[in-house]
């Protein structure tokens, strides 16, 4: 029976509780295994050889010295990978930047793979191996990309969404444009306009674990993967396809994860390692280094992105334009058109267009960061509105508020809301004591908002009642925050049974059907769904065993409180039946007992935060650090508030570290010259304060419990947010993300001057 | 490469391996001895997920030659819980949801421990600074400074 999904304001007795989570105990010991921590008897150790240059054509490899050297047990290069794609061109890139075909495309790129009996054989076979490049101009701004004079990375690109199609290729693969109303209209209504470029540097997901897997794959077509990944399904469902392998037969086993944040989504070395794998007839162990995680991983766009505001005096906005030019990197991508889509989300708006450009530069391939695309339309969005209210003279939280979507606007992007957080963020914002707290020398307060749509997708569960009444829940989804924590309390609170009796495990991809991967914030959400129709489904059957037991039809047993009871008094006067009896009876009564689920989870409910900055900066070293920060986010309802919070904090220090320090530098070489921890600096414990949450409630009327994603809406506002506090610390307006002390410092005296 | 005969005290154990001259401490521990609590994040020195004691001192296990260990009392995250006892910052780390992902975990509790043995007494500053050495992605830091004040806090009291 389909999960009735609507929401019903029911009392909880365990939802919204804070117990310990499942995984904690493996995790403060040593013993939970992520990708790196596995091995397989016999396996090889496999190295991967990646481009110097950032663009070239590949005329020659040479692997036949490497292939002598003892103990290399196999090599392959892309002619080992034949392109079984068919002509879908998003595996094709796939494939291609798995492992570079005629041309290399960035610094990094993969040209060739060893697999060998140790490290270190497998580091003197990759110096071995020759290969003959024909150096190519190359482009890795986003800018210099789409003009005229800029070398064009693929010669089968021919702009999409413009009339008529270019006849030429060049760097912009895709076009688009959202929005409603006259802006034409509303720019000449306005009485005040903000119009700047601002533009934002690469960063990186920055998760502490390399990529990290384990292949075997057998002569008879049989293969195993372990994996750290956000999504084993799709994993195995791409690496099958490459392969031309049967889905069926490739086994794909996810290892704890040690963060992802949408960086996780792709596979990247795993083909590789299953090719090597099949030639050698070994296991194959393929980690990545830190400096290949920041080489060849995919990181997130640089952004160029043109915006206009304009308002009446009285704050009403009466048009916004933007647009926004990302990259996807080497290759096709539809970055920029999520972040068109977010831009003016968090608006009530009667004239709105917003922009996509997508460009293609001679980058690693870009992938999913937190939200993604939004931190960077939300920074420019949001300086803009900041810089509207500072010229109308009129409070920054105020404005917002007048000019805050509501239950019926149509968005930017097309929905008519439901009931949203936008506008109850923006009060308790204003309302908050962090709002009225006194400031210091150099210091300054910013706010801004932020907009994330949550995706739902293909989930199941099986729950299973074991023969002494506890329960095991199956799940497809990777735990990346303490979902196994969330999942165990929805089904506990709909089994009425202990959080103690359920054990949550992540099913590997031949004991579950298929599940999209953990992004989108809706592991809890999609995942919570299948399993709470999974117990209902559960709960049937135990009805019907009590039923049994009892000798009465079916439909006169309710399920309470974790026990099967007559449905009144004509069903029968029995004292009620615990699943623990239940269970045991099982084996007479029709064998195990079990709840099963698969849906498409529609209905994620979008979700709206505000956060708080107060910020110092010291106008000699152009240094800034953040005092207090708080964040305020809707969740529609916190299923374990605690590890709501830490998704709050988490992505408000990501944006952080976004907004003051971290970017990808490039020479004019095309290569990347900070690929490590040390250069690429991410912020530190002594870097940030403690960072204050308010938890709001706004039930998702889509889900029966309101649960709404939470996990990424969090890195949405911070960029702004120190933006803003940095022009009221020290009265300069930067629109070139991060703020880092040279560029502050610049600012500064040119303020002076 | 022919290899370097080490003898030395791991978590109170006595132990030998055979190393090449140039492997990492990190590397023997979790290749060699099967020891994967300490987690290679870098391999630089830069995020701190390998972090382990040497004869007390806080280090990163990658920075430190296996064969630089003989005779010492090297202490890992495995030695952290005394048999079925978790270590009180451990206890704290999973109270106070000091994790999420958990691959910093480890060399957290490492870094905490040897600040606490140091300082049972420090403060938001010195806890930040002292734990500087280690990367979260995850976290923000904040649940973690919190496990560690609670422990602190705890443990003066105990």
């Amino acid at each position: 029976m389909p999960l009735d999904t609507h929401f019903t304001n029911q009392k909880f007795k365990q939802v919204g509780t804070r117990p310990l989570r499942p995984d904690g105990v493996d995790k403060v010991t040593g013993r939970a295994k992520y990708g790196a921590d596995y091995n397989a008897p016999g396996q090889l150790i496999a190295l991967v050889l990646r481009s110097p240059h950032a663009h070239a054509r590949i005329k020659k490899i040479d692997t036949s010295k490497a292939e002598k050297l003892a103990g290399v047990k196999a090599i392959i290069t892309s002619a080992d990978l034949p392109d079984l794609t068919a002509g879908d061109r998003g595996m094709r890139d796939m494939l291609e930047n798995c492992m570079a075909r005629k041309k290399v495309l960035y610094d990094g790129h993969a040209v060739a793979a060893v697999a060998a009996i140790d490290q270190t054989t497998a580091r003197k076979a990759l110096k071995l191996i020759q290969v003959d490049y024909e150096i190519l101009p190359h482009v890795t701004d986003v800018d210099e990309a789409l003009k005229p004079s800029a070398p064009v990375i693929h010669n089968d690109i021919f702009t999409e969404g413009v009339e008529p199609t270019p006849t030429k290729p060049s760097n912009n693969n895709k076009r688009a444009s959202f929005g409603h109303g006259d802006i034409e209209q509303g720019f000449r209504d306005a009485d005040i306009i903000v119009e700047h470029t601002y533009k934002t540097e690469q960063t990186h997901q920055g998760y502490i674990e390399p990529h990290a897997c384990v292949a075997n794959v057998s002569p008879d077509g049989q293969g195993e993967l372990w994996v750290c990944t956000q999504g084993h399904f799709v994993y195995r469902n791409q690496c099958a396809a490459l392969l031309g392998m049967d889905i069926s037969k490739l086994r794909v086993t996810a290892s704890e994860i040690g963060g992802g944040f949408g960086g996780k989504t792709h596979i990247w070395t795993e083909p590789l390692a299953l090719a090597l794998s099949r030639k050698a007839n070994r296991p194959v162990k393929l980690t990545m280094s830190r400096e290949e995680v920041f080489r060849c991983s995919g990181p997130t766009s640089s952004t160029s992105i043109d915006m206009k505001i304009g308002a009446k005096r009285d704050g009403t906005i009466t048009a916004a334009h933007g647009v926004l030019r990302y990259h996807g990197g080497a290759f096709p991508a539809t970055w920029a058109e999520f972040g068109a889509m977010t831009a003016f989300a968090c608006y009530d708006l009667k004239n709105v267009k917003s922009e996509s450009i997508e460009v293609i530069v001679n980058r690693p391939k870009t992938a999913a960061y937190r939200a993604p695309s939004a931190p960077m339309a939300a920074f420019a969005v949001e300086s803009a509105v900041d810089e509207l209210a500072k010229k109308i003279g009129m409070d920054p939280v105020e404005l917002r508020i007048k000019n805050a979507a509501k239950q019926g606007t149509q968005s930017s992007y097309g929905p008519v809301y439901g009931p949203i957080g936008i506008g109850a963020t923006l009060e308790a914002a204003k309302n908050h004591a962090h709002m009225k707290a006194p400031l210091g020398k150099n210091q300054g307060r910013g706010m801004a908002c932020g907009f994330w749509f949550n995706f739902g997708g293909q989930t199941c569960c099986d729950i299973n009642v074991t023969p002494d009444g506890t329960v095991t829940v199956a799940v497809g989804t990777i735990d990346v925050g303490g979902s196994r924590a969330s999942i165990g309390l929805m089904a506990a609170e709909e089994l009425g049974i202990s959080y103690d009796n359920v054990r949550v495990v992540i099913a590997d991809t031949s004991s579950l059907g298929h599940n999209d991967m953990t992004d989108g914030s809706r592991g809890t959400f999609s995942t919570g769904l299948a399993t709470i129709a999974a117990a209902r489904n559960a709960i049937k059957v135990l009805c019907a065993r009590a039923a049994k037991m009892w000798d009465i039809p079916e439909d006169a047993v309710v399920w309470e409180d974790g026990h099967a009871k007559p449905a009144g008094t004509n069903a029968g006067n029995f004292p009620p039946l615990s699943i623990k009896e239940i269970a045991a009876a099982a084996g007479n009564t029709g064998g195990p007992i079990a709840g099963h689920n698969e849906l498409v989870a529609d209905g994620a409910g979008v979700s709206f935060a505000t956060h708080i900055c107060d910020i110092e900066v010291d106008p000699e070293t152009g240094r800034s650090t953040v005092k207090r920060y708080t964040v305020i986010q809707d969740a529609g309802k916190a299923v374990h508030p605690t590890y709501v919070e830490g998704q709050y904090q988490g992505g408000a220090a990501q944006g952080i570290g976004w907004a003051l320090n971290e970017e990808y530098i490039y020479g004019k070489d095309g290569r990347l010259q900070n690929a490590g921890f040390l250069d690429y600096r991410i912020p530190v414990c002594s870097d940030l304060p403690f960072i204050d949450t308010m938890i709001l409630e706004i039930p998702n009327p889509n889900h029966p419990y309101g649960v709404r994603g939470v996990g990424e809406t969090s890195i949405v506002p911070p960029l702004a947010a120190v933006a803003n506090a940095m022009s009221n610390a020290v009265g300069i307006r930067l629109t070139h993300i991060p703020m880092s002390p040279p560029r502050v410092l610049k600012a500064i005296s040119a303020r002076k001057h | 490469m022919s290899g370097v005969h080490v003898t030395t005290t791991i978590n109170g154990d006595a132990v030998e391996f055979v190393c090449n001259a140039d492997e990492p401490l990190l590397d023997v521990l979790r290749n060699r001895l099967g020891m994967t609590g300490a987690k290679e994040g870098c391999g630089t020195g830069d995020c701190g997920a390998c972090s382990v004691t040497v004869n007390g001192r806080l280090v990163c296990s990658c920075l430190v030659l296996g064969a630089e260990v003989q005779g010492a009392k090297v202490g890992t995250i495995e030695g952290m819980a005394k048999g079925d006892q978790l270590h009180p910052l451990q206890k704290n780390f999973i109270a106070h949801a000091a994790l999420q992902c958990g691959i910093c975990t480890p060399g957290f509790l490492i870094a905490a421990k040897a600040l606490l043995d140091k300082n049972p007494d420090p403060s938001e500053e010195e806890i930040r600074f002292g734990l500087a050495g280690n990367l979260c992605r995850c976290t923000g830091y904040d649940k973690i400074v919190r496990a560690v004040q609670a422990t602190a806090k705890e443990m003066r009291g105990a």
